[in-house]
């Protein structure tokens, strides 16, 4: 049978990085094709390749047999390319309607919008999609999981060849997901083609014909759905031909540094599915415990939560250092000798446009202080300090800190925190964006810390990283913690077996 | 020149160099420009706007805005003027309580410092945007200053009180005296002090800042109590200047004070300006509303070029950040 879509040695590189190295795909009609993978394999940047969000990659896109070569989104729609993001897309302020139909309004004869036609064909669509809800409703008044359905909606209006769905099912309950599902059955009953990304692989072998694995980039296994296990599949996701090196050396006391104990987290958007579940743990001092799991899994949540940022919707107990305690805010967690390096770096980490020295210095400005006034020497003290023992690469103490490379950027952020000495120390995605020598840096620096006494939480999404960096690796799923191995336990594929989460079986 | 380069930012170099070609300029062209009187008079006019315009960046560089400054200076002024002239009587308990010139004052700045705190926390508490906030202000103190002065102006201050906006001392008049160490201040206080890196580190990025453990609410709601005390301060520089409080003083100086901020080179984004850029900026629009007069230019077309100065000044900013 002819392909719908086929794509043939794709590769794509982010500054220098590749994400997508020769990837072959072929998509036929009446078939759907599950795209498997964990975080970062590579999966989304193929999507995005494929439906013209991307343009700079090398390869080729056929379509019908067709080369073809997008230079915008719209240009994958006008062929009937579809595709629904995981982020919703949607307008709050616009009703159901307005925003199925924006960007392509329909005009009644003097050139006004032709609301009545709009919502009349809104209707027809949200009946077929099983969605109770008036076309007139604003979508900020919908719950998360309508609002799913209505950006699925959205790209069924065209009538599409093939379908690129990224997790739907991330955000909607059970009744949704049935109705989906028989979308989907009747879409590849009409002989489209479609794709579907999800890290619930029950989901995967209830709905697809064939199965695509990608792994660093590259297509590590691909076939019928019929011909293979769940545990073949998450070996093939897992298994790296690299040899990882394990952490061997331990120098965690007994002492006990944090103590968590039934932490919980309400989803404010949906109360049925709390953000964290019961969450409890403990920290020793001078221990490196990674935290591994899946996008959403409630990773960034946890380090939030215990560092002051959702008191009013956390529950549980936390201890530091034997003592009780319950942050309002960052400030009282920094005081007890919290410290948090967040995850997204350029929103939440530096101060763009101001220097290096004054974002190193921001969290110790009374160090730096000289009877209530700042000092110069001070500061250049402090910037010459961590400059050589963090081997930080730039031009000056008064270079901005965005002109600096991501690597050099975090070992800034770093060693704000170091220079307040504190008690624990967590790290979410510490590595992320960076280059492979900046990598390595910030993992001997994360042993040498711990080794002088600080308690280290490492959230990754990358298993050689947890491995290489921990003394013990805690596996979150939706919210709860779903394994616990010691480092000698550890391997690939029972974590990435304890992180894939199951559907809930009524 | 090479010190001068070193403590100043392109744009404010550059704003040092387009007001030494004004002054160039109105020199040649005018009799009246490079003389004494008109020199001291142009710096007590600058004064008032310097005041405000102080207060004004620091509010900017939290990545906000304060449009009530112009209302708090009108009502600061007439509290000042009616405690100077009449005190506070309450007949009903016999009670009279008569006010220095130092207690007037001082009260009238108190009033100015909690109208501020009010702007900040509704800013911060209720998550008022400043534009907001500080609107339903600008109206409110307008109307406070009505119904204090019934309408009318207070007259009749007192020499030892007019001596603050007309007096001299050491040969530099009073007001730019005042205005003087309320820039220094500020100066010492974003330049030197733990409440002005906080200042600009929340302008820069509130996510990152919020997470290094600045107190956020508390350092804006301090910014917003300054800003109110500066127009505070304005209004007693105008009040004691003109020996009268008029209701309808400073109607649109939030404007002029914005100008200044905005042609000084700070990013009404937040984060990244300085209080000496600010009064340079506060200086051009002095130098150029003193030269237009002087050059007899019609207040129509006065406006529509201070307006072009504001727009270029920003245009210039811009291409100077995207050639950093």
């Amino acid at each position: 049978m002819a392909a719908l879509l086929e794509v043939k040695q794709i590769t794509k590189k982010f500054s220098g990085v590749t994400a997508l190295s020769e990837v072959n795909l072929r998509l036929e009609g009446g078939k759907v094709t599950a795209l498997i993978g964990e975080n970062g394999a590579g999966k989304s940047t193929l999507l995005k390749i494929m439906s013209g969000v991307y343009t700079d990659y090398e390869g080729q896109i056929l379509f019908r047999e067709n080369e073809v070569k997008f230079s915008r989104p719209k240009d994958a729609q006008d062929l009937g390319i579809a595709i629904i993001h995981q982020e919703l897309n949607l307008i709050p302020y616009l009703s159901v309607a307005q925003n199925i139909f924006l960007g392509r309004e329909l005009p009644n004869v003097f050139g006004f919008l032709d609301k009545g036609q709009m919502i009349q064909k809104t209707k027809v669509l949200l009946e077929r999609l099983k969605l109770d809800v008036e076309p007139t409703a604003l979508v900020g008044s919908l719950k998360v999981g309508q609002q799913q359905i209505v950006e699925i909606a959205k790209a069924l209006l065209v009538e599409s060849e093939v379908v690129f769905m990224d997790e739907p099912t991330s955000a909607i309950g059970e009744s949704e997901v049935e109705v989906l599902f028989e979308i989907i059955k009747k879409l590849k009953a009409e002989g489209k083609a479609i794709v579907y990304i999800s890290h619930k692989l029950d989901e995967l072998f209830a709905l697809a014909d064939d199965f695509v694995v990608l792994r660093d980039g590259k297509i590590v296994g691909e076939g019928p759905v019929s011909q293979i296990s769940r545990p073949q599949l998450i070996n093939m996701m897992a298994g790296r031909e690299v040899k990882i090196t394990k952490k061997t050396t331990k120098n965690c006391s007994d002492d006990k540094m944090l103590e968590v104990r039934n932490l919980s987290l309400a989803n404010p958007e949906n109360s049925a599915r709390p953000l964290l579940k019961d969450i409890s743990f403990e920290l020793c001092k001078g221990e490196v415990l990674g935290i591994y799991g899946l996008m959403g899994a409630g990773r960034t949540e946890l380090c939030e939560s215990l560092f002051g940022l959702h008191s009013k919707t956390l529950d549980g107990s936390l201890t530091l250092d034997g003592r009780d305690c319950k942050f309002k805010n960052p400030i009282q967690a920094i005081e007890a000798g919290m410290a948090l390096v967040p995850e997204d770096r350029k929103k939440d980490g530096i101060v763009p446009g101001m220097s290096v020295e004054k974002n190193l210095s921001l969290t110790v400005l009374e160090k730096v202080s000289k009877l209530g006034f700042l000092s110069d020497r001070l500061h250049s003290q402090l910037y010459k300090k961590h400059v050589s023992s963090l081997k930080i690469k730039s031009s000056g103490a008064d270079q901005a800190i965005n002109k600096l490379s991501g690597g050099n950027q975090q070992k800034v952020i770093l060693g704000k925190w170091i220079e307040r000495n504190p008690k624990v120390l967590m790290l979410d995605e510490p590595t992320r964006g960076i280059d492979v020598n900046a990598k390595s840096e910030i993992y001997d620096l994360i042993s040498r810390l711990s080794s002088e006494g600080i308690s280290i939480l490492v959230i990754s999404s990358e298993i050689p990283e947890i491995l290489a960096i921990s003394d013990r690796i805690l596996v979150m799923s939706e919210g709860q913690i779903t394994a616990e191995f010691s480092s000698e336990e550890a391997t690939e594929n029972n974590i990435m077996n304890a992180c894939i989460p199951e559907i809930q079986h009524p | 020149m090479i010190a001068l380069k070193k403590n100043l930012n392109i744009a404010q170099f550059q704003s040092l160099i387009a007001l030494f070609v004004l002054c160039l300029c109105l020199a040649i062209t005018t009799e009246n420009f490079m003389t004494a009187d008109n020199f001291w008079n142009v710096m007590r006019q600058i004064s008032v706007n310097v005041c405000i315009s102080v207060g004004m960046t620091l509010v900017v560089l939290t990545a906000g805005i304060d449009l009530s400054v112009g209302s708090i200076l009108a009502f600061c002024g007439a509290v000042t003027a009616g405690l100077l002239r009449s005190g506070i009587s309450i007949p009903s308990a016999n009670l009279f309580i008569g006010f220095t010139v130092l207690g007037a004052v001082l009260a009238g700045l108190l009033v100015g410092g909690g109208l501020g705190w009010v702007n900040g926390y509704a800013v911060t508490k209720f998550k008022v945007p400043p534009f907001v906030a500080t609107l339903a202000m600008l109206t409110m103190a307008r109307g406070f200053t009505m119904l204090w002065t019934k309408g009318h102006p207070i007259t009749g201050l007192g020499e030892s009180f007019g001596f603050l906006g007309t007096g001299w001392f050491l040969g530099i008049p009073m007001p730019v005296w005042i205005s003087g160490l309320v820039v220094f201040i500020a100066v010492v206080l974003t330049g030197k002090t733990k409440f002005g890196r906080y200042i600009y580190a929340i302008g820069g990025n509130e996510n990152a800042a919020r997470l290094s453990g600045i107190p956020i609410s508390k350092v804006k709601i301090w910014v917003y109590s300054i800003a109110g005390l500066l127009a505070a301060v304005g209004g007693v520089l105008v009040t004691a200047r003109l020996d009268s409080a008029q209701p309808n003083a400073g109607i649109s100086y939030e404007l002029d004070a914005i100008a200044a901020v905005v042609i000084g080179g700070t990013s009404l984004s937040g984060g990244r300006g300085t209080i000496l850029g600010t009064v340079l900026g506060a200086v051009i629009i002095g130098v150029l509303n003193n030269g237009l007069i002087l050059l007899n230019v019609s207040p129509f077309w006065q406006q529509v070029i201070k307006g072009i100065v504001i727009l270029l000044a920003v245009i210039i900013d811009k291409s100077n950040q995207k050639s950093e």
